[in-house]
C-alpha cells in the first residue's frame, strides 16, 4: 500500500511536469472530456435531482415543526454545493469514468499496448496519463457546477409540494440567496478537483499495474473504484477543514 | 521530450548488441540462466529454440522492457541500465501479439511513431503510412480498426509500424506465426529487404526454420533459457549436438511439404 502511494505520488509529479505537452494532445483530451460528458450528464441530472429532494425530505419537517422552515432553502443550498454535489459527482464519476479508465488501461497493459508504446519511445504518462487526467480535472467541476442547480431544484420541489413541509419556491430562494454566496459554490468546485485528481490518478495507476491477464482487468477495475471512493471520503473531511481555515 | 531520437542522427549508422551473463527469474522460476551473445552491426541475427525456452523474455530485455535480476546488455558498448542510452537510437520491435493500439485505426497505428515524435507534416506521414501498407500487402486498409483484421494481418500492420520508425536495431517475436506460407515468405524478403537497405541490426526470434535458414547471417539455438550454439546456419546444420539435430529435425517434420 505504501508503495502504491509512493508510485501515485511519482505519476502526479510526472503528470504535472507532462502539463506543458497538453497541446500536443489537445485531441485526446478532447476526446476524453466528451465521452464523460456523454456517459455521466443524464446521470448526473437525476442523481442531483433525487439528493436535493431527499434532503429536503429528511429535513424540512423537523424544521418546518419548530418553526424554521425559513432556513430550509439556506441550508439546502449549502449542503448541495459544499457538500453532496462534490462528493456525490465524484463518487459517480469513480464509479463511470474511473472503471473505464482503469479497464481501458489494464486492458492495454495486458495486451502489450503500454510494452509497444514504450518501444517506440512514447510515454504512457503523455499519452495515456495526462489527457485524462487534464479531462477528469476539468469535467468534474463542469459536471459539479451543473449537479448544484439541478440539486436546489429537487429540494425545493420537494419542499413545496410535500404536504409536511409546504415552503413555496419563493421563500425557499429567497433565503437560499441570501446564504448561499459564490465563495460557497467555489468550495465545492475546489473539492472536486482534488476528487478528479484523485479518481484520475488512482483509476491510471490501477489501470498500469494491471498484472495476471485478462483476469487482472476486473480485479483493476474494482480496486480503482473501491479506491476512490474510499480516497473520496476520508479526503472530503481534510479538505473541508483545511477549506474552513481559509474561510474565516 | 528531450531524449527522443529525431534529434539522433539519422545516418544509417548501424549498431551492435551485447548481452553478458543475463539471469532472469519470475516467481522463483529461472527462465533466463546465464544468456550471452554478441549482435554485430548491421547483421540478421537469428534466435531459435522450443516454445517457453525464454525467447520472448529474452527480447524484452534487450529493448528495456524487463530489468535483469543479473548480467548486462549493451548497444553500442553502453549499458542500457541507463534508461538514456535506449532513447539515443531508433529502435523497434514487432510483438508476438502484434499489440496494436485498438483504440486508433490501422493508419493511425502505423504513423504513431512519426506523429508523436512530431518529426514530419502530417501530408508526408500520411503518404509514408500508404506506402508502408502497400509494402506489407495491406493496401487500402489505413482507415479499418485493428480489431477487424485477421491474426495475420494484424501481424503485418505491426511489421509496419516497426518499418516506419527506420529502425537502426529492430527485434521480431515470431514474425511468421499466424501466416499462411506465402505471406511468411514475403515478410522474410522484407526483413531482408530492410535490412539490406537500412543495414538495421536485425534480431529475430523464429520456429520457421525456413526463415531463420534463409535469414539468417548467424544463429543461436536457445533451450530451458541457455544457450545450446551460436554459428552461422551452415555450422548449425552440421553440428551434432542430439538436442540441436532433435529440433531442427522436428520442426522439418512438422511441415507438411517437408514430410517424405
Ligand atoms: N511476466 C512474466 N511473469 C511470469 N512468468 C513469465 C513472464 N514472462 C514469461 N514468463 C515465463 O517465462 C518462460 C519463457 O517464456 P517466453 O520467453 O515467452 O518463451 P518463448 O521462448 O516461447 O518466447 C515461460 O515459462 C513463461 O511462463
Ligand atoms: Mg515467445
Amino acid at each position: 500500500m505504501y508503495k502504491n502511494i509512493g508510485e501515485i505520488l511519482i505519476m502526479f509529479w510526472q503528470t504535472v511536469r507532462a502539463l506543458p505537452l497538453m497541446w500536443h494532445h489537445r485531441k485526446k483530451v478532447v476526446q476524453q472530456f466528451f465521452e464523460i460528458g456523454n456517459t455521466s450528464l443524464l446521470m448526473v441530472c437525476i442523481l442531483s435531482m433525487f439528493i436535493g429532494g431527499v434532503i429536503a425530505l429528511q429535513t424540512g419537517p423537523v424544521l418546518v415543526e419548530r418553526g424554521l422552515s425559513y432556513v430550509l432553502g439556506g441550508m439546502i443550498g449549502l449542503s448541495m454545493c459544499k457538500e453532496f454535489a462534490p462528493v456525490m459527482m465524484a463518487i459517480l464519476m469513480a464509479g463511470r469514468v474511473g472503471s473505464a479508465m482503469s479497464a481501458e488501461i489494464g486492458s492495454m497493459r495486458v495486451y502489450q499496448e503500454i510494452d509497444a508504446l514504450k518501444t517506440m519511445n512514447i510515454s504512457p504518462i503523455n499519452y495515456l496519463v495526462l489527457p485524462r487526467m487534464v479531462a477528469i480535472t476539468v469535467a468534474l467541476p463542469a459536471l459539479v457546477l451543473f449537479s448544484v442547480p439541478v440539486g436546489w431544484l429537487g429540494g425545493a420541489l420537494v419542499s413545496a409540494y410535500n404536504q409536511r413541509i409546504s415552503v413555496g419556491f419563493s421563500s425557499f430562494f429567497s433565503d437560499l440567496q441570501q446564504v448561499v454566496e459564490l465563495k460557497d459554490v467555489i468550495n465545492g468546485l475546489i473539492k472536486s478537483v482534488v476528487f478528479a485528481v484523485v479518481i484520475g490518478l488512482i483509476s491510471c495507476h490501477q489501470g498500469l499495474s494491471t498484472s495476471g491477464g485478462p483476469r487482472g482487468i476486473g480485479r483493476s477495475v474494482t480496486k480503482a473504484v473501491v479506491n476512490s471512493i474510499v480516497m473520496i471520503i476520508i479526503l472530503d473531511y481534510f479538505v473541508t477543514g483545511v477549506l474552513l481555515i481559509f474561510e474565516k | 521530450m528531450s531524449d527522443h531520437p529525431k534529434n539522433s542522427t539519422k545516418s544509417a549508422e548501424n549498431i551492435s548488441v551485447k548481452v553478458t551473463d543475463l539471469h532472469k527469474s519470475f516467481n522463483h522460476h529461472e527462465v533466463l540462466k546465464g544468456v550471452s551473445f554478441e549482435v554485430k552491426p548491421g547483421e540478421v541475427f537469428v534466435i531459435m529454440g522450443p516454445s517457453g525456452s525464454g525467447k520472448s523474455v529474452l527480447l524484452r530485455h534487450i529493448i528495456g522492457l524487463e530489468t535483469p535480476d543479473a548480467g548486462k546488455i549493451s548497444i553500442q558498448g553502453q549499458s542500457i541500465e541507463d534508461p538514456a542510452v535506449l532513447g539515443q537510437y531508433r529502435l523497434a520491435m514487432v510483438f508476438q501479439s502484434a499489440a496494436l493500439l485498438k483504440s486508433l485505426t490501422v493508419g493511425e497505428n502505423v504513423g504513431l511513431y512519426l506523429t508523436e515524435h512530431e518529426s514530419k507534416p502530417p501530408a508526408e506521414i500520411d503518404r509514408i503510412v500508404t506506402q508502408t501498407l502497400e509494402t506489407v500487402g495491406l493496401k487500402g486498409l489505413a482507415d479499418r480498426s485493428p480489431s477487424e483484421l485477421s491474426g495475420g494481418m494484424q501481424k503485418r500492420v505491426a511489421i509496419a509500424r516497426a518499418l516506419v520508425v527506420e529502425p537502426q536495431l529492430v527485434l521480431f517475436d515470431e514474425p511468421t506465426s499466424e501466416l499462411d506460407p506465402l505471406m511468411s515468405v514475403t515478410i522474410g524478403e522484407e526483413i531482408r529487404k530492410l535490412n539490406q537497405r537500412t543495414h538495421a541490426t536485425t534480431i529475430v526470434v523464429t520456429h520457421d526454420r525456413d526463415l531463420a535458414f534463409g535469414l539468417a547471417n548467424r544463429m543461436a539455438m536457445i533451450a530451458d533459457g541457455q544457450i545450446l550454439f551460436i554459428g552461422t546456419p551452415d555450422e548449425v546444420k552440421r553440428n551434432t549436438d542430439p538436442q540441436i539435430q532433435k529440433f531442427i529435425n522436428a520442426e522439418l517434420n512438422s511441415k507438411p511439404k517437408a514430410k517424405p
